[in-house]
């Protein structure tokens, strides 16, 4: 990415043919992840038809669902008859739940979006100031002590910490609500617009459904970010320990700027241009959805859809939530370019 | 790698409830008059009667839509009339007269008559999706059925079937859910495309019974509102919510600290958790569910009569149900579920491992031998079969477990590429033909047989008792009906390619306020109306 940085940089940059190569780069990128998942799906021991028509229909209703998917034509056609309807905006309904696929991954995808920017923002707001501490005090006890929250939040299972966060901070304490999106009381005071409960609520102005909403978010979105703070600490750590090696911190100091602004000031932001790429990874990750975590928090999003779609065949559910997490996965990659562009004087 | 994990959790919970279940004084944060039940529902994939087959769609359908006829769980399954006040069988046995309950109206408010009875008839066989066969075995499918079924006045229906049927077999296949009456005006103005409606029946409701759907989102929850003017009363509740969480251990903290009102997947580890905890008690109903060993006979060691027979003795039944599936499946042999027709109590077959030696040597494999058996990867499948490979290695049968994913071992059980498969099965309607039909019918062992029965899956080639238990539901006379599908089974047990070890015990963990909860037989008899919360 730098060198195209660079190389954009000494002309001016051309909007026009960027765009173009990145959308031709986008939609080589969109086809492939479709045709993978398309033939991963229906190589699968599973048969589709289970799903549609359950395990006890007598063999002529089995064998009209069979044509009804489509299962009679070659792989190849069956492709690109999917393709076609995915150009005209039909990602077609899914036989678990009998609805369009567009229309669940409207109601799942917010309830994703919602916990992973809630578990990317923890992991920012606190795994970086502790990352940075770390490499600041290398080797001295709170590096040790980043150091063993990395190593927990890596290596110990996520649905453990989901069990117990619940037992402990719900059952045990009831500082925050139980698994679901919102409790029964409120769950007809929000009227879906967005998908996103807590910004639909606060929106319409019912600020209790807003503040329940936000106590069911707070315990599976803190699990997801102590991954993230995991993650994102060890990081910047790395990051600020190679640039506090280089001769500007050396320079800097010489000139006797106090270690505050040398730290903050100039290591951090030269730092700042790989960490945008780590935080848009990890937001990335969370994105796709956390079975584990979705399950544990009986969360309806994106992750369990998935999953529950490809233990079943569901083929339009599979390539339309994959579709979506690549198209996600294509924008975000697209946004921390731009913010690396931008916070890289280099580059402009 | 998973076992660890598993005791990970088992330890850490055991450790900090013991401390929470006494600190916690937990008040129920639901509606008075609202009902909350946590419960696994993404097996659901339609709410229309003439669709739904699988057991939570199953569920809704018989809390929101009325039958011509019911069965009473007080008194042993026995037929009563529901939207149908009264009924006559024609002498001959084919010709069946319902006399309708006058004044009974939908949720829409439109009056429901004999037009509607023919309209759903009419609709379940022409659509003709995964339950349609239990109606077209009678001869009804849609070319015949407006011959056959007939409003001759606002309020009789007379349906003709095809063969002198027992009239407990069709009268028992009438209350299962596909046979619900649907609003006939409601479902043709949501018609499209001539899908009879089935499209929006999928989400929505047109019924007259105890609720009415106000919403459903698959996946996530569905929410009834009762239907004050319900021909038998009022609901003693306003409202049911039911919510999808797939984790039973979710499911227990969610009832402990009095979110939900009952918890319906506990598996046996949380319903002792929870049996220590004095809010909460526990409501059991037996469910049809069978669980079974299916022995392919295309493997030439398992079509040996003695394996099979010794493969039964190899079982150690009382050790499995005490140890890993006590409270929610007990010991049985045979394959009509307690609470049926017929249903016998018969358990010919203890472990016995001598017993399985001398019977293995017969078949000429003294040392044993070695055989495959296709296993879910879920509890409490896994465990028990764990179970019967330590059983059956004491007799020198080397059992190698495939694990797998429920639709992957299905598909190939349904292929016959199976060497064992351990699974369940459960009645598709209340009546013993159901189980009889699958177990021990298999009219053409062929590749490409119509019919695919559990018999046929295990290419169990039996001529004879095809030929018998397909002359049972012929029988009138309801006693001899009983005593000769007792016969049956006793033959079954003996020669069968199936090793029939338990039924099914659903479990209910509810809070000590809710009264009123009976858990059915099918899922066709778990109603909601009855619930209240003191």
């Amino acid at each position: 990415m730098a060198a195209a940085g660079k190389s954009w940089a000494g002309h001016g940059i051309h909007w026009g043919r960027i765009a173009t190569r990145e959308l031709s780069t986008v939609a080589i990128t969109i086809f492939g992840l479709l045709l993978v998942t398309f033939l991963i799906a229906r190589v699968m021991p599973i048969d589709p038809v289970l799903a549609v028509v359950g395990d006890r229909a007598p063999a002529d209703v089995y064998e009209r669902a069979r044509l009804d998917l489509g299962l009679d034509k070659p792989l190849w056609h069956q492709f690109a008859i999917y393709i076609g309807k995915v150009f005209s905006g039909d990602l077609g309904t899914s036989v678990l739940t009998a609805q369009k696929v567009t229309d669940d991954i409207k109601t799942v995808f917010p309830a994703t979006l919602e916990l992973a920017t809630l578990g990317t923002l923890i992991g920012v707001l606190i795994g970086v100031p502790f990352g940075i501490i770390a490499a600041v005090y290398q080797g001295r006890w709170p590096d040790q002590i980043a150091r063993v929250v990395g190593l927990l939040g890596y290596s110990v299972p996520v649905f453990w910490v989901g069990l117990m966060g619940l037992l402990l901070f719900y059952a045990k304490l009831g500082w925050v609500a139980g698994p679901g999106r919102i409790s029964v009381v409120w769950q007809d005071y929000v009227t879906p617009v967005t998908g996103i409960i807590m910004l639909d609520a606060a929106m319409q102005g019912e600020w209790d459904a807003f503040w329940d909403a936000f106590s069911h978010l707070v315990l599976p979105a803190s699990v997801l970010g102590l991954l993230s703070i995991a993650y994102m600490s060890r990081m910047t750590r790395s990051f600020m320990i190679n640039e506090l090696q280089q001769q500007y911190v050396i320079a800097a100091r010489v000139k006797g700027l106090s270690e505050f602004r040398v730290v903050w000031r100039h290591a951090l932001r030269n730092a700042i241009v790989p960490l945008v790429t780590v935080i848009a990874l990890s937001y990335m990750h969370l994105l796709e959805g956390s079975v584990l975590t979705e399950t544990i928090f009986a969360w309806p999003g994106l992750g369990r859809y998935l999953t529950n779609a490809l233990l079943n065949a569901d083929m339009n559910a599979v390539l339309g939530g994959t579709l979506v997490v690549g198209a996600v996965f294509i924008a975000v990659n697209l946004f921390s370019d731009m913010i690396g562009r931008l916070a890289d004087p280099r580059t402009r | 790698m998973r076992h660890i994990a598993k005791l990970m959790v088992a330890s850490a919970f055991t450790a900090l409830l013991a401390t929470t279940a006494q600190t916690t004084v937990s008040l129920a944060q639901t509606p008075k008059d609202t009902v909350v039940m946590a419960k696994q529902i993404d097996d659901i994939i339609s709410l229309d009667p003439a669709e739904a087959f699988e057991f939570s769609g199953v569920e809704v359908g018989a809390n929101v839509y009325d039958k011509l006829v019911g069965v009473n769980l007080a008194d042993g399954n026995k037929i009563v009339g529901e939207l149908a006040e009264s009924w006559t069988v024609s002498p001959d046995q084919l010709t069946y007269t319902f006399k309708l309950r006058p004044g009974v109206k939908f949720h829409s408010g439109n009056a429901l008559t004999a037009e509607d009875v023919v309209y759903s008839i009419q609709r379940a066989v022409t659509l003709n999706k995964s339950p349609g066969f239990i109606l077209a075995q009678f001869g009804l499918n849609k070319d015949t059925v407006l011959d056959k079924v007939k409003a001759t006045d606002a309020g009789t229906v007379v349906i003709t079937v095809s063969q002198p049927f027992a009239p407990t077999f069709f009268l028992n296949c009438l209350t299962s859910g596909v046979a619900s009456v649907v609003d006939s005006k409601l479902v043709k103005a949501n018609e499209k495309d001539g899908d009879w409606g089935n499209g929006w029946m999928k989400l929505n409701s047109a019924g007259s019974g105890a609720y009415k759907v106000r919403a459903y989102r698959p996946n996530e929850q569905y929410a009834l509102d009762a239907n004050e003017s319900w021909y038998k009363g009022a609901p003693k509740n306003k409202r049911v919510i039911v919510r999808h969480v797939a984790e039973p251990a979710s499911q227990r903290l969610l009832l402990e600290k009095g979110d939900v009102d009952m918890a319906r997947n506990l598996s046996k580890d949380q319903l002792a958790g929870v049996k220590d905890n004095k809010d909460v008690e526990i409501v059991q109903g037996t469910k049809g569910y069978i669980l079974y060993l299916g022995l392919n006979q295309k493997n030439p060691n398992l079509a040996k009569p003695e394996v099979r027979e010794a493969l039964k003795y190899l079982v150690d039944y009382s050790a499995i149900e005490k140890n890993i599936v006590e409270g929610t499946y007990k010991h049985h042999e045979s394959f009509l579920p307690n609470g049926f027709l017929g249903a016998i109590d018969d358990k010919p077959y203890k472990f016995d491992v001598a017993k399985a030696k001398e019977l293995l040597a017969k078949a000429g494999l003294p040392n044993g031998f070695t055989v495959t058996m296709d296993t879910r990867s879920v509890n409490p499948i896994t465990d028990i079969a764990q179970a019967i490979q330590s059983n059956w290695a004491q007799a020198g049968v080397k059992l190698e477990l495939i694990p797998g994913d429920g639709k992957q071992t299905l598909t190939k059980y349904r292929a016959r590429t199976h060497d064992i498969y351990i699974g369940q099965w459960g009645p598709d309607y209340l009546d013993p033909h159901t189980n009889a039909e699958t177990f021990a019918i298999n009219a053409d062992n062929g590749e490409d047989a119509k019919s695919k029965t559990l018999a046929w899956r295990n290419a169990w080639d039996i001529p004879e008792m095809t030929k018998k238990t397909q002359a049972n539901v012929l029988e009138s006379d309801a006693e001899k009906r009983a005593e000769i599908y007792g016969d049956l089974q006793r033959e079954h047990q003996k020669v069968s390619p199936f090793v029939i070890m338990f039924q099914q015990i659903e479990v209910t963990a509810e809070r000590k306020n809710v009264k009123g909860w009976v858990i059915g037989p099918s899922s066709d008899t778990n109603f909601y109306a009855p619930i209240t919360k003191g």
